[in-house]
């Protein structure tokens, strides 16, 4: 995959969100949440990329600021080769890079019939409103929704897995080339997550698209991923080709994420608990590694200087953000290339 | 799944008019509401006798006098005739204002809640400086500033009625602004204007409207209480605060005819608030 085009390009990605500590006192001590801090992203056209993390790592914003529906504080995102904002205007590249949701009732309009909902976005680029419902219900069609029965019919009236293919046909209905998929099966039931998934593959192999796909199910992004990143506290701790990521972890986070997957074996279950508490506040992330305070490989230097990305036993494509891994790190446990 | 393809697709307006309709109690106030605009669009053309032929002979008789069904005032003017003229300025009062806040608060609001931040302060700051007066000390306020008159005791219950209206409008597009469906329409590349006319404004004009309507019964008392003081419509006017003004003096010799016009205030203002709370919950959307 990775000999393939990069479509789909950040770096440095930044986000913080400022939260006054005190509202009653004005201008009281305004404090930062880290919610995106430094994250490179490389999206390959026709791939599909998963990226997993525990809550509040920082994923959904990553999302948002992919589309733009918050504004990033550092990192320009790059697509097909445009930087956008410069090369490439706002409204183009929302015409390219599509988004679906999590939450499939409140990503819908109440008062809009599914048509009407998926013919929208083709009508704000110029699409006449005839034209539009056609290609809404051609889209409907593509993602197993009969128009004749559904298309007049409003979101209350479908069953959540219905109402995310509406979603997805939505995000299709402007023929864009990559889609950002944050969490979009993650509400549905496990049947449904399975037809829908299928369905994403089908599009995906049929329409020539390429996938972000979030997600704090592991399975799910084993299964549909090409690749796999790895967040912790809003920085980039792992990436790498899904089947080499879920064999050899690099990262202890990610070994510990790994190893909180359920296994189907008996004898493969979990003894003890891979990770304890609740991430640390991304308000006041830790010093040097920000997973230091959860590391069972913790040495006093992850404590002083945060680790950058590596390549993993020399393979370009794989890189983890561990001192286990530099070669020249001085980690009393570091793993000798 | 198989059995949702056979129903049938109601529109959202249908289920509202139908669960309206199988509330009793809204439907009944729906119908007192409609009863009193008509008497306030024809009331002067089908009185029994003249509202302003006033009779120094026939004064304050009382209910159930002959040719006079409801007794005569301090003037001897029919009652009847003065109640069914006066329902035309007593519901003017109370329905204007609101209209024109509904339009005005409507608009500052969805502006303040769907820009959010540094407009959204500048608008909602302003309006809480409102709030720092009681309502009624307010309308009286501006009424005595601006002059007595029926324009300026309007215009003054206007500038009252904004600032709530915009309150309520501002909260419920600040909630509808970040629903996932907005932000949806704006990834899709859509201008704010498009999305707040095809998405907000569906979504946000009915909960703000059923606000405004239970507003017009406060209205109609406002207006009632700047007649009592005089400043708003003014004598020989039929109109339903001024007549209990003028009847005051005659509470100890003729009580219930004085209590009349405000029975009209209570029956028409209570009929507004049935009906906007059967409105609201027949606009409650299941999820």
């Amino acid at each position: 995959m990775s000999d393939g085009k990069v479509l789909l390009q950040v770096q440095g990605l930044q986000k913080h969100f400022p939260v006054r500590q005190n509202s009653f006192i004005p201008g009281g001590k305004r404090v930062l949440v880290r919610a995106v801090d430094g994250v490179d992203l490389r999206l390959y056209e026709g791939e599909t990329l998963g990226v997993v993390g525990e809550s509040g790592c920082g994923k959904s914003t990553t999302a948002r600021l992919l589309m733009h529906l918050i504004e990033p504080d550092e990192g320009s995102v790059v697509f097909d080769g445009k930087t956008v904002g410069r090369d490439l205007s706002l409204r183009e590249y929302r015409r390219q890079v599509q988004m679906v949701f999590q939450d499939s009732y409140s990503s819908l309009n109440p008062r809009l019939t599914v048509l009407d909902s998926i013919a929208f976005g083709p009508q704000v680029h110029g699409v006449s409103a005839g034209q539009a419902k056609a290609r809404a219900e051609d889209f409907m069609q593509r993602v197993g929704l009969d128009p004749s029965r559904f298309g007049e019919r409003y979101p209350h009236e479908l069953s959540g897995g219905q109402r995310q293919r509406v979603n997805i046909a939505r995000a299709l209905s402007l023929q864009p080339r990559v889609i950002i998929l944050d969490e979009a099966v993650s509400a549905l039931d496990k049947s449904v997550e399975a037809q829908v998934i299928n369905l994403l593959m089908d599009l995906k192999d049929s329409l020539g698209l390429t996938y972000l796909f979030i997600s704090h199910d592991l399975h799910v992004v084993r299964y549909i991923s090409d690749r796999v990143l790895v967040m912790y506290l809003g920085e980039v701790v792992e990436t790498g080709p899904a089947e080499t990521l879920f064999k050899a972890p690099a990262h202890p986070y990610t070994a510990a994420l790994l190893s909180s997957m359920p296994s189907m074996d008996p004898d493969h279950r979990t003894e003890e608990a891979p990770l304890s508490g609740d991430p640390p506040n991304p308000i006041n992330p830790p010093s040097g590694c920000r997973f230091h305070t959860r590391c069972k490989y913790q040495a006093s230097m992850c404590q002083q200087s945060a680790p950058s990305l590596v390549p993993i036993q020399q393979q370009a494509e794989h890189q983890a953000a561990c001192f286990l891994h530099h070669p020249r790190s001085r980690h009393p446990q570091a793993i000798k290339p | 799944m198989a059995s949702q393809g056979e129903e049938r697709s109601d529109g959202y307006w249908r289920g509202v008019i139908r669960r309206f309709l199988a509330d009793r109690v809204a439907v009944a106030a729906a119908l007192v509401v409609f009863a009193l605009v008509l008497l306030a669009l024809v009331g002067q053309w089908i009185t029994p006798a003249d509202p302003f032929q006033a009779s120094m002979l026939k004064r304050l008789k009382p209910i159930g006098t002959e040719g006079f069904p409801l007794g005569t005032d301090e003037l001897g003017r029919d009652m009847l005739s003065r109640l069914m003229v006066g329902a035309k300025l007593s519901l003017f009062m109370g329905i204007t204002p609101v209209l024109v806040a509904f339009l005005i608060g409507s608009a500052l609001g969805i502006l303040a809640g769907y820009s959010g931040g540094f407009i959204n302060g500048a608008i909602m700051r302003t309006i809480d400086v409102f709030y720092a007066f009681p309502s009624v000390l307010l309308a009286i306020a501006l009424s005595g500033a601006l002059g007595a008159g029926i324009v300026n005791a309007l215009l003054s219950l206007t500038i009252v009625f904004i600032p709530p209206i915009a309150r309520v409008a501002e909260s419920v597009t600040t909630q509808v602004r970040h629903r996932d469906y907005v932000e949806a329409a704006r990834a899709s590349g859509a201008e704010a204007l498009t999305i707040v006319r095809v998405h907000v404004l569906g979504n946000v004009l009915g909960p703000i409207f059923v606000y405004a309507t239970s507003l017009i019964s406060v209205s109609m008392i406002l207006a009632s209480g700047l007649s009592f003081l005089g400043l708003g419509v003014k004598p020989p006017q039929p109109e339903w605060g001024l007549m209990l003004n003028t009847l005051r003096t005659a509470i100890y010799t003729q009580p219930w005819i004085a209590a009349l016009p405000g029975v009209m205030i209570f029956i028409t203002s209570i009929s507004f608030n049935l009906l906007s709370d059967g409105l609201r919950s027949a606009m409650e959307v299941k999820q």
